[in-house]
């Protein structure tokens, strides 16, 4: 459905020459929902908006069903734009307009005839769940209820891509929850598909079918969304996990610790008693857990567990790792990205 | 001594006011919605030529800011007689309502137009954006999105602008285009009629209050 092929973007910062998207070469299938992750400043969000050209490539094509599109202008760029929706970080309402108004502007981008305007707009907002809320002004409205109608806005011309910039970024959890909902709600009424980029990787769990990592520009990883999370091969996505034990762990437990590791057992291999195992069979090395817990991934369950490894000889350690990795998949967790937090 | 005053001011007045006034609003009226058009328009073109969005035109639009730039610079009173042989052409007389009526046009225009461009520049882009992104047109935006944001600051640049104009009208009147300008230096300066200066005072303070004010609710309407 979306094809990136080549895509570069680079923009001219400070008097040098700055590379957003580097050669990205990636494809979105019909119907997914497809998550783009990195941390910010990754490219993630340019890249997204040279689909509607927002943005412009400097070099590489971007394919839309088929067509390409790099290079569209006027009304061939308007009908593109007119079956992809889009959604922001800041919702990006016209605040001086009813939530009505707001949603009626993209019929009326579509030329869409006056008489069908009132009744396909309620029904959008019926949609969203705020239909009684069509005569208020965007201010008057929690963050979640402003993207809910920035949602309504852009499913106006039933379009067959919808992209979210970072939309849940800007929102408290709650609030997350209200508009990851609404899209979950959406997508199981509509063969929509939709391409969704964020640094969040909460949300990333509960929405997306796959997943692209994206780092310095470049596109690092692209898997299912389980398997990133049970096997992440990238540097930027292991990275993306640790950030998640943010404000789970105090800082100062992280800094005592050496030989940090997390450890994630897939569905598979989760009863297997490895922690007894290695206790028994490896008495000089201590083993602690600092965190677990298990959640469930495209409804698998994923088990996660924080541990650091003690002791006075390196080669028992060693051997310790040896068997935990043959069991699960382990990563050494970087103190860093929670002590720099 | 005080009833003396009042007398003479009145006697004035009698004869005087009610074409102050007139001259006044005729020089109010033709300059206001002579710069409410095109200060708009220029406002307008100003954004829309400097912004890649829509139609970005760099020399154009720097053309358009050098001539604002230009006039601007100019001192009102330096403008009135550096365009008189302009308004002699363009109305045929050099003195009256009318006449003061030109450069009073030519200044408020480019005075809008930059107060238009400020409303229009603080627009949130990523409303913009998102407007973009619908596929609708330009006109459409114009109308729909920068018009309805930038509505209240351009509702207070235009009363800026509007009591900017009955202080300019003042300085036009003095070099023959009558009004309530006019009154207060003739009467109130040269002949020593402090009751006339006082009057004229109370009557521009009057209208600039009720300007803001309307203007003020305006704004207010229009912003949510």
């Amino acid at each position: 459905m979306i094809r990136f092929e080549d895509t570069t973007v680079s923009f001219i910062r400070d008097g040098k020459d700055f590379i957003a998207v580097d050669k990205v070469n990636l494809e979105i299938k019909k119907g997914e929902f497809f998550g783009i992750v990195g941390s910010s400043g990754a490219g993630k969000s340019t890249l997204v908006r040279t689909v509607n050209l927002l943005q412009k490539p400097t070099s590489g094509k971007v394919f839309v069903d088929g067509k390409d599109v790099t290079d569209l202008t006027g009304n061939d760029l308007s009908a593109l734009r007119l079956k992809i929706g889009m959604i922001f970080q800041h919702f990006n309402l016209v605040k001086n307009a009813t939530v009505f108004d707001n949603v009626a502007f993209a019929l009326k981008a579509s030329n869409t005839p006056k008489a069908e305007i009132e009744g396909r707009v309620l029904e959008l907002l019926d949609l969203v769940g705020l239909k009684d809320r069509a005569h208020v002004y965007p201010n008057s409205l929690s963050g979640g209820q402003k993207q809910r109608v920035a949602i309504a806005r852009a499913l106006a011309n039933n379009p067959e891509i919808l992209l979210c910039d970072e939309a849940t970024s800007a929102l408290d959890p709650d609030n997350t929850k209200e508009v990851v909902q609404t899209l979950k709600n959406i997508k199981s009424k509509y063969p929509i598909t939709v391409l969704f980029i964020t640094h969040q990787m909460e949300v990333a769990k509960s929405l997306f079918d796959r997943v692209a990592v994206m780092s310095q520009g470049k596109v690092v990883e692209v898997n299912s969304c389980y398997d990133v999370f049970a096997h992440p091969e990238s540097q930027a996505a292991r990275n993306l996990i640790n950030k998640s034990f943010e404000g789970v762990i105090p800082k100062e437990v992280i800094e005592h610790e050496q030989n940090l590791y997390l450890i994630t057992f897939k569905e598979e291999n989760a009863y297997d008693p490895v922690i007894s195992y290695v206790s028994r069979n490896y008495p000089l090395v201590d083993l602690s857990i600092i965190a677990g817990n298990i959640e469930y991934i495209q409804q698998k369950p994923l088990g996660r567990l924080l541990i650091s490894l003690r002791g006075t000889d390196e080669g028992d350690i060693n051997s310790a790792l040896e068997y935990l990795k043959q069991k699960a998949f382990v990563h050494k967790f970087d103190r860093e990205v929670i002590a720099n937090a | 001594m005080l009833s003396e005053v009042i007398q003479s001011t009145l006697t004035i007045l009698q004869h005087e006011l009610l074409k102050s006034i007139y001259e006044t609003a005729i020089m109010l009226a033709i300059s206001f919605s002579f710069s409410l058009v095109f200060g708009l328009i220029f406002g307008f073109l100003l954004y829309l030529t400097s912004n890649k969005a829509f139609f970005e035109k760099p020399i154009l639009n720097k053309v358009i800011a050098a001539v604002i730039n230009f006039i601007r610079s100019i001192p009102f009173i330096i403008l009135v007689v550096f365009t008189l042989p302009f308004t002699f052409l363009l109305v045929g007389t050099k003195i009256g309502p009318v006449a003061a009526s030109v450069p009073l046009c030519i200044t408020a225009t480019v005075f809008l137009a930059r107060l238009v461009e400020i409303s229009l520049k603080e627009v949130d882009k990523g409303v913009i954006e998102a407007a973009l992104a619908t596929g609708a047109n330009t006109s459409l935006i114009i109308r729909k999105v920068l018009l309805v944001e930038a509505a209240p600051g351009i509702v207070r640049g235009v009363t800026v602008t509007f009591i900017s104009l009955i202080g300019f009208s003042a300085m036009a009147g003095m070099v023959g285009g009558g009004g309530i300008g006019n009154l207060a230096v003739q009467y109130g300066y040269y002949r020593y009629e402090t009751g006339i200066m006082i009057f004229t005072i109370v009557i521009l303070v009057i209208i600039v209050q009720l300007a803001q004010f309307i203007g003020d609710f305006i704004a207010k309407k229009l912003s949510h």
